[in-house]
């Protein structure tokens, strides 16, 4: 489906998730936030912008991955990004949902 | 003559040992397996130790029984593997040089991953079903378990066979009702995903489930500790679960070698390329089974799926020929739901599960998605089909390595 948020037009998914990374700016990603009441701060974009580079490279996405980052650890991403840091962060970054729901 | 090497002689490499002794000249290709454990484990059947319904004996065959004729099986650890000389070097100091290698060496449990689980209650009240010794601890333990709250839980993802452990809560409910104490047991499911299934199609058609046995869920939840002291599970937002009995599926982790030879992604599973089977570290190298970093289940389903193709594909990387990039992820799993029913999913890479029929068009006998008492026969005629037709490369009538999509209905 799609949706508009900061001007521009966006498709997602059922469950929020961008299914078009190419129509994802800056913007729309602290649009994104907004909606999951997170002000974005430099230190969320680090993860994100980690998440979105992971996402390239073709690898796969876990909560212990990025624990190992060397960006933050496990207890810091969860007070970044509160609940379920690895959804949100993700769907923030406008990259898919990570398949580790197999 | 050349030297085909098999790691690992469980579900995956046995079959794979099985297909290529047939369709490989014995003249021109030795086979060889390497595995350092004398017992071949039905692992579905674990599931249904703790409750009685198998006993551990109708679980374990000795290996040997399977290697096939033709095919030299070495009882030996694996201490490293260099990839650049194509050399496997053993425990015992001996080696062994391959022209092709398979690596099928599957994922185990890691309870050492999650602070305090394998501590001072490790199968006093918290236990695993994932081993053999896990599941038969916890078979004991629920002999006389008086009641109480009883926590199933997983860990993190990966892991094998991702509906066990709702299949364990499944059963679990029937087991307790059955002893007439279901009244004084408290079952919840707690979860790292977003939902009881991992897949949200199944979600929608089947969270009535937990509702009509009365199991409590909790979803997103990430472990960080089990305190033995105050028996309860913490997450690293903070929350907290109370139990009498965990139940647990602890992290999931590739062959430590993998680690040793550096060959391993952060859990010790191979890259793989996701349709051919070749690893991603070098040309000569395929993977398959649960060894492997590929995003779908790690089950006996998906290792019998991709032992069809990965035999191709090694014959074409033989003859010179380009791979067939023909594995989709296939994935098939019956799901216990306990009082003699199962619920039967089939799914790949870019289908969630799917109503309909299986394995036949219209005709099934089994139902897609639908809980009834034909499946629960299916998921046990299984247990003789693994031994008898699967590890021996026979294929099963019906059931083709891609998912067929007569007979299903695509949303």
């Amino acid at each position: 489906m799609e949706k508009t948020i900061a001007g521009k037009t966006i498709n997602v998914n059922e469950e929020g998730f961008m299914t078009d990374f190419g129509q994802w700016t800056k913007e729309v990603g602290e649009e994104l936030g907004k909606e999951n009441e997170i002000d974005l701060t430099p230190r969320h974009w680090e993860v994100l912008t980690y998440i979105q580079d992971q996402v390239k490279k073709e690898v796969g996405l876990t909560i212990r991955g990025i624990g190992k980052s060397g960006i933050v650890d496990i207890k810091e991403f969860y007070a970044l990004f509160p609940k379920a840091p690895l959804k949100t962060a993700t769907k923030i970054a406008g990259v898919p949902k990570p398949a580790s729901c197999i | 003559m050349k030297q085909l090497l098999i790691l690992g002689a469980g579900t995956a490499g046995t079959t794979m040992a099985s297909h290529l002794r047939k369709k490989l000249r014995k003249n021109e290709w030795k086979i060889t397996i390497v595995d350092e454990r004398k017992e071949h484990y039905y692992q579905p059947g674990f599931l249904f130790v703790p409750f009685g319904i198998y006993t551990p004996l109708q679980t374990v065959k000795p290996i040997k029984k399977f290697i096939p004729k033709g095919v030299e099986w070495v009882l030996e650890s694996i201490d490293i593997v260099k990839p650049e000389e194509n050399k496997v070097i053993l425990a015992n100091g001996a080696h062994i040089l391959y022209d092709i290698m398979i690596i099928a060496t599957g994922s185990d449990i890691a309870p050492e991953e999650v602070e305090g689980m394998k501590g001072a209650e490790w199968q006093k009240s918290v236990f695993d079903f994932y081993s053999y010794e896990g599941a038969v601890a916890l078979a004991e333990k629920l002999k006389n378990w008086e009641g109480g709250k009883l926590v199933v839980h997983i860990t993190e993802m990966p892991i094998k066979c991702p509906v066990a452990p709702l299949e364990f809560a499944f059963l679990a409910n029937a087991f307790f009702k059955k002893k007439n104490m279901r009244h004084k047991v408290e079952i919840t499911y707690v979860t790292p995903l977003s939902g009881p299934f991992t897949k949200p199609k199944c979600n929608l058609a089947l969270s009535h489930l937990l509702k009509d046995k009365n199991i409590n869920t909790l979803n997103d939840f990430a472990i960080m500790e089990v305190d033995n002291d105050n028996k309860k599970i913490v997450d690293y937002g903070g929350e907290e679960v109370p139990f009498d009995l965990l139940v647990t599926v602890p992290t999931n982790k590739g062959n430590a070698v993998w680690e040793r030879s550096r060959m391993g992604d952060d859990l010790n599973f191979i890259p793989t390329h996701k349709h051919t089977l070749q690893s991603k570290l070098k040309e000569n190298i395929f993977v398959i089974g649960d060894a492997t970093n590929l995003p779908t289940s790690k089950a006996g389903s998906v290792a019998h799926f991709q032992a069809e193709i990965l035999t191709e594909n090694i014959l074409n990387f033989i003859a010179g020929k380009p791979l067939a990039e023909d594995f989709d992820g296939h994935s098939n799993c019956f799901i216990e739901t306990g009082n003699g029913k199962a619920l039967l999913i089939d799914f790949n890479y870019d289908h969630e599960p799917v109503r309909g029929t299986f394995p036949i068009a219209g005709i099934g006998p089994l139902k897609l998605l639908k809980e009834n008492r034909i499946n629960h026969f299916g998921k046990l005629a299984f247990r003789w089909v693994y031994w008898n037709m699967l590890l021996r490369g026979i294929p099963i009538p019906f059931v083709p390595a891609k998912m067929n999509k007569a007979g299903k209905i695509f949303d």
